[in-house]
């Protein structure tokens, strides 16, 4: 039947139908196009909008609004005599600032507006000023003019001014704008750049709050981490891709090793906490711990990367050492693993790049605690870049938004240095046979 | 002595080993009439020596530092006459007796606490001591033993490349011992929850709430755990996800390897992998403070209930992590299919998208599915994401501009401070942590073996 009819068309029809569907055919060709050029603009434009969103919300905590105040240091407001370690101690350096900010705004009175005046200074400047004495002694008694962090309220009040005209106000009442506007006309009160944010522990207030001890977790989490997970990687692509033989025993190593490599994060974190706390005892929160976890879990793609590293040597390596008498281990010790260097540092400068930016199983063992002080060993409690972030992004604070996200910026840096590394390196040493 | 001087010294001791086999190799060689007597080169007999001086002592120090504490407190514990029943009794009255042992505690502790706790300052300091000397003797005898023991006739190489090889061997087993670790850790925990909570309720329960009551008498926390608001929680974020990154993620891989000039490629695909890069939680923060907001205001403005943490917000951002794992996966499989079946179809007159649609994705289907699977099960462990995006109230529902929760925030929620091992409410977590490990597991199984089977049929 469609035989005949279709015999029947002229061969104009036939013509004209080709084209029809020739032109639909070239249709879908462009719309399928253009579905992958759009999917790769998605890609593309989440890239953008991610990072233009981290970076305008955290470029503000890089400064930070501080006051000009004429300080003086008043021995009887002070309460004290002599500058030493135990009268700097309980010295009131609270009265000395509240002092200084009477004097600047004289007509202040009443209990509520005195509270609002005082609030305009950071409850860390006092340790500011004692820090100063502590350094000079020889201040005792005398006025100086200097800078102090001014309130995170206030930091945010004066950081929204450049983006609207009103500014967001938030909790700062409608007198204490107005001070903040003489302060800032008459260039008593200035945006600095903010050195407590990496000279700092955490703190409750975002002003005071920094990212060193943070850092510091993640160095001593870095290094444990490092220190076991590259030799053992390593020991383990060697034994794997020179020495094993093709058996049982082996398939079941590569295939747990596969598998390990795609088992969730926070898995490792509850293998951490019932067997290296719960049942070793280590201490909870400590760098050593989390270093183990973390070394467990970067171990798979270390050891995959190794392997495909080996295997870039060639066999004529091997055979030539071997011809000259060499032994295996020899030939792998002096020869294979110097060629295959470059490219299993790369991998391993990528795992620690993972473990970077690892936060999940760490929460697991504790390194989620409030710790102030910055660790000194890696059985000191601490927490890592990650996990700050993670508990500053569930702060209320307004500040702490732009903390969390410059703490953000730090961490990505650290990141995109680490793996453009990785990359120059593989590129400067990788030889090609 | 403090465990790092301890280390110092036997450090030392082994250089010393190492130098004394060395240099009587070097000795016995030059009585000899040169180094071609000997059997193996004079760094192997050093390092023989050394290898017999520290490696039994360091095997040793590392077995008792991994039990010392577990023994004494055993010890310490067996002395006091009335015990309370309870582990969280025992585990506080210990607290008690190290703090007092090490100086934290002072004033009105029982007698028997304070005996208890000299008896312990007494134990680790003997500990210590013991630990020090023994392991100092064993590292010395044996290296002198190797030491007295050399001649030129030791096969010293084979001696250590035998050892290096048994190093090799057990840092190979790494991965299978952190398998059957986590497998003890999750499984043994997760009986235990089991035998207060029937295995049933836990599956199939439709109601999460795992407070659970502090008196007996205490109304509305019974402590409910059946864990299906979880799972389908789960589901419904990670198929959002998939939504998301998987035509975005294949059409992308496809773009770029069968349309993309060498130039584009060489931009778009690293800009994409910089996704890959991100952390998690910075994912999870652009998701709470970004996506969700503006999700939430969008659905407002249509005149729809948004919750400000919506399974919606959480899904979309998981599902941008994920498009480059995808894309990646998927590049490499179409870029595997033989050039042959493209010139074959695109002779026959195909268009380049028929030619994709009806020739290469057929032949990469198993390892786009493998890289699909590998992704699905990466979804479902992720954390930080949902921790932070997605909200705690276990609701069974299916509208995903409502909070959910995932089994992977319950293991964060029920896990993250004070816990007591002996109470419901933590050992859940294990049997979550079980789920996962175990779905998982299974997802990457298959989608490996898929991977490897297709890998197969064009190597």
């Amino acid at each position: 039947m469609t035989d005949s009819t279709q015999t029947n068309l002229t061969q104009q029809q036939v013509r004209e139908r080709i084209e029809q569907r020739l032109a639909s055919r070239h249709r879908k060709e462009k719309l399928f196009r253009g579905l992958g050029i759009a999917s790769i603009a998605f890609g593309v434009l989440a890239v953008v909008v991610l990072f233009t969103d981290i970076i305008g919300k955290g470029s503000g905590a890089f400064v930070q609004s501080a006051i000009e105040l004429r300080v003086h240091y008043d021995q009887q407001v002070l309460g004290i005599d002599e500058v030493d370690d135990e009268s700097l101690a309980w010295a009131n350096f609270t009265g000395v600032i509240r002092e200084s900010l009477r004097e600047r705004f004289p007509e202040v009175s009443g209990r509520g507006e005195k509270r609002e005046l005082y609030s305009l200074v950071s409850t860390g400047a006092p340790f500011t000023l004692r820090d100063r004495l502590r350094a000079n002694p020889e201040l005792l008694g005398k006025t100086e003019t200097l800078w102090l962090a001014a309130d995170d309220d206030v930091d945010t009040f004066v950081k929204s001014l450049s983006d609207t005209e009103e500014g967001f106000r938030g909790r700062t009442s409608e007198q204490k704008a107005g001070w903040i506007q003489q302060l800032l006309g008459s260039g008593e009160m200035k945006k600095r750049f903010n050195s407590t944010f990496f000279t700092n522990g955490d703190s409750r207030e975002p002003e005071q709050a920094g990212i060193r001890a943070a850092l510091m977790g993640s160095l001593f989490t870095l290094l444990v981490t490092l220190a076991l997970s590259f030799p053992i990687g390593v020991a383990a692509a060697i034994y794997l891709e020179e020495y094993a033989p093709k058996n049982r025993w082996t398939d079941l190593i590569e295939v747990n090793i596969n598998n390990l490599a795609a088992v969730p994060s926070i898995v490792f974190g509850l293998l951490g906490l019932a067997i290296f706390i719960n049942f070793f005892e280590l201490p909870r929160s400590a760098p050593l711990v989390g270093g183990l976890v973390l070394t467990l879990m970067t171990l798979p793609t270390i050891i995959i990367s190794s392997r495909a590293a080996l295997k870039a040597v060639p066999p004529s390596i091997r055979e030539a050492a071997m011809g000259m008498g060499a032994s295996r281990m020899q030939v792998v010790f002096h020869h294979v693993l110097p060629l295959a260097m470059p490219g299993m540092l790369t991998g391993a400068i990528i795992g620690m790049a993972q473990a970077l930016g690892e936060t999940a199983p760490l929460l697991m063992i504790g390194m989620v605690a409030f710790i102030v002080d910055v660790p000194g060993g890696v059985t000191d409690p601490a927490t890592v870049l990650p996990v700050q972030i993670f508990l500053w992004a569930d702060s209320p604070e307004r500040a702490f938004v732009e903390r969390t996200s410059a703490a953000i910026m730090v961490l990505l840096s650290f990141l995109i240095v680490m793996n453009t590394s990785a990359v120059l390196l593989r590129k400067k040493l990788e030889r090609r046979w | 002595m403090q465990t790092p001087t301890l280390f110092a010294l036997l450090l030392l001791l082994v250089l010393v080993a190492y130098g004394t086999g060395f240099s009587r190799a070097l000795a016995a060689a030059r009585s000899r009439g040169g180094m071609r007597n000997l059997s193996s080169l004079p760094s192997y007999y050093g390092l023989h020596t050394a290898l017999w001086c520290g490696l039994p002592a360091l095997l040793l120090l590392g077995a008792w530092l991994a039990f010392d504490d577990a023994i004494i407190r055993a010890l310490v514990m067996n002395g006091i006459a009335d015990k309370p029943d309870t582990i969280a009794g025992q585990n506080l009255l210990y607290a008690q007796i190290q703090n007092l042992a090490a100086g934290h505690l002072f004033g009105d502790a029982s007698p028997q606490v304070q005996a208890a706790a000299e008896r312990l300052s007494s134990l680790q300091s003997g500990s210590r001591n013991l630990q020090a000397a023994l392991s100092l003797i064993l590292a010395s005898g044996l290296g002198a033993f190797a030491a007295l023991r050399f001649s030129p006739e030791l096969r010293a190489r084979e001696k250590v490349e035998k050892v290096l090889r048994g190093v090799l061997i057990t840092c190979a087993c790494a991965a299978i011992f952190t398998t059957v670790g986590i497998l003890l850790s999750v499984l043994f925990e997760s009986l235990r929850f089991f035998q207060s909570v029937p295995v049933t309720e836990f599956l199939f329960g439709l109601h999460w709430s795992p407070q659970m009551a502090l008196r007996a008498d205490q109304v509305g926390s019974s402590g409910a755990f059946g864990a299906v608001p979880l799972f389908t929680g789960t589901l419904m974020v990670s198929a959002i996800a998939m939504f998301v990154a998987v035509p975005v993620g294949l059409m992308s891989a496809i773009y770029l390897a069968e349309y993309a000039s060498k130039r584009v490629r060489a931009i778009a695909k690293p800009i994409i992998e910089i996704l890959a890069g991100v952390p998690t939680v910075v994912y999870g923060f652009f998701a709470a403070l970004t996506v969700a907001p503006f999700i939430r205001d969008l659905a407002n403005s249509v005149g729809l209930q948004a919750s400000s943490e919506s399974a919606l917000a959480a899904g979309l951002v998981m599902g941008i992590m994920i498009i480059p794992f995808i894309s990646s996966l998927s590049d490499d499989v179409i870029n595997a299919v033989p050039q042959s079946l493209r010139d074959g179809s695109l002779g026959l007159g195909s268009t380049r998208s028929e030619t994709v649609r009806k020739v290469v994705i057929p032949a990469a289907l198993p390892g786009i599915v493998g890289g699909v699977l590998l992704a699905v099960s990466r979804a479902i462990g992720e954390t930080m994401i949902v921790v932070m995006a997605a909200g705690l109230a276990a609701n069974l529902t299916a509208n995903p501009l409502e909070s959910v929760t995932t089994v992977t925030v319950q293991i964060v929620t029920l896990l993250v401070g004070d816990q007591e091992f002996d109470s419901p409410k933590t050992l859940a977590a294990f049997a979550l942590g079980l789920m996962l490990f175990v779905s998982t597991l299974v997802l990457n199984f298959i989608a490996l073996h898929v991977v490897k089977k297709y890998r197969e049929q064009y190597d």
